[in-house]
């Protein structure tokens, strides 16, 4: 049986591992490479690494980085966030990346989905989407409105209707971020997150709002995640990736118990 | 020498990252004399049967993997190296393989509205049905990173190694054979067990 994976999201800026904390902005937690190694050996079961100057700034994504952590990690990690076309793609990839993530870029140029996957394959493919709650309307009947910009820009379109044209254009997978529970520890959206995945056949990874196990226990059920990914828990709230699994276990949820291995590095 | 194939299909770096991190210099190729020459040879890939047959052809590789089986090297496929050692996929319209081993690849076909999901993507269990030098050491009950739509069916049941369950269907998740080994999953980024899989093959004598 497939187990439910969890996935640690590392937001990198300027080389360092930052996370924004509500009405705080961006705070220092770490090296890059030297987590993504620690959570490694913890036994999580993928790393996304989101380079957030990179696309605010339209710097490059550190592509040395990437190939730093793929000498040490063993299990798949994606890239995102500054990625502007298909050859910033092939160079993710090369440097060893297993996927590579795009969200507004999409918005604006949704072919490049498309493009990614027939020339690099569709599991390589990640649209990430960030979706607000805007009230069910004729123009957006899900009532779930994409946003891009962190939340600051609404495009007009649909949730569900991006969901399902992405997996047309050939998205391996999605990963739902929800802009109202992101940062507030309070749980996952349940309901987005849901109609996401009876609305497409790839598998949807939940995000945004973790604060407990019980809130991933809940969206990998109620809410019908394949996977859920999680920032602040690991990074300040002291949880470890397998006292998270233990607890999953213990809720009956399958997942991967086994931890990386101490040479990793 | 460790000769990693390189056939356009789909990326080598972590396969290569992982041989490295085990204390081995890989060497990737597409020269079909390299493979020839090679002590041991790792056939990985991701993508379509049809496109990867069509790239093995027109290097020279298919027969120089048939070469190197025949010499009793170690071989190890990998996802898309796993299924094409077979004779034939039902994928792109019905493609001829090496026919290293006798039997066919299919497509997981599940029940409409069963919502299950194709590509099998993510970690899975691998219940190991026989004992082999390249499994030693990794605890029962270990799980692997798999993606694929497609597994395989072999002919001869002495060959599976291990079974792998999903949405239903038992499939074979690992096959060997005299000098060839080939996983469905990607040793290569699954972990302490993937390592240790390719760890015990490249120390492995058939």
């Amino acid at each position: 049986m497939l187990s439910k994976r969890l996935i640690v999201c590392l937001d990198v800026r300027d080389g360092k591992v930052t996370k924004g904390v509500q009405f705080k902005g961006n705070v220092e937690v770490g090296e890059p490479v030297e987590m993504a190694g620690e959570y490694y050996r913890q036994g999580v079961d993928e790393l996304v690494f989101y380079d957030i100057t990179a696309s605010a700034e339209g710097r490059p994504i550190d592509i040395e980085m990437v190939r730093e952590v793929a000498k040490r990690i063993f299990i798949p990690f994606s890239v995102g966030g500054g990625i502007r076309d298909l050859d910033d793609m092939r160079e993710v990839l090369l440097a060893g990346a297993e996927k590579v993530s795009v969200n507004s870029l999409a918005v604006r140029e949704p072919g490049i989905i498309a493009d990614g996957a027939r020339a690099f394959g569709n599991q390589c493919i990640v649209l990430g989407m960030d979706a607000l709650e805007v009230g069910a309307s004729e123009s957006i009947p899900s009532g779930y409105e994409i946003v891009v910009k962190g939340g600051r820009e609404r495009t007009g379109i649909d949730m569900l209707e991006w969901a399902k044209r992405a997996e047309a254009l050939g998205a391996g997978e999605i990963c739902l971020n929800s802009i109202d529970a992101d940062g507030t520890r309070d749980g996952y959206e349940l309901t987005a997150t849901r109609m996401v995945s009876r609305a497409v056949e790839i598998p949807v990874i939940a995000s945004g709002g973790a604060g407990t196990s019980e809130h991933l226990a809940r969206v990998l059920t109620d809410g019908e995640a394949d996977a859920a990914l999680i920032a602040s828990m690991v990074h300040f709230l002291g949880f470890t990736i397998a006292g998270i699994k233990g607890e999953l276990a213990a809720a009956g949820i399958r997942v991967r118990l086994e931890t990386g291995n101490a040479e990793a590095d | 020498m460790i000769a990693v194939l390189d056939y356009d299909a789909g990326n080598l770096t972590s396969v290569a990252c992982a041989v490295r991190h085990l204390g081995h210099e890989p060497e990737i190729t597409r020269d079909p004399d390299v493979v020839r020459s090679a002590e041991r040879v790792i056939f990985p890939g991701v993508g379509a049967a049809g496109s990867s047959m069509e790239s093995l052809e027109k290097l020279g590789l298919a027969a120089a993997l048939r070469d190197a089986h025949s010499a009793g090297k170690p071989i190890l496929g990998i996802c898309i190296g796993c299924q094409v050692v077979f004779s034939s996929s039902e994928e792109d319209g019905g493609t001829n393989c090496l026919g290293l081993l006798e039997g066919e690849v299919v497509r997981f076909r599940f029940a409409e509205g069963s919502r299950r999901k194709v590509p099998h993507m993510g970690w899975n269990e691998v219940r190991f049905t026989d004992p082999h030098p390249v499994l030693e050491g990794i605890p029962a009950g270990s799980q692997f990173y798999f993606v694929h739509s497609y597994y395989v069916e072999p002919a001869e049941p002495g060959v599976a190694l291990g079974m792998t369950s999903y949405g239903g269907i038992d499939f074979t998740a690992a096959v060997a054979k005299d000098n060839l080994v080939a996983v469905q999953f990607h040793a290569e980024k699954s972990g302490p067990a993937g390592l240790r899989l390719l760890d015990n093959f490249l120390g492995w004598s058939p």
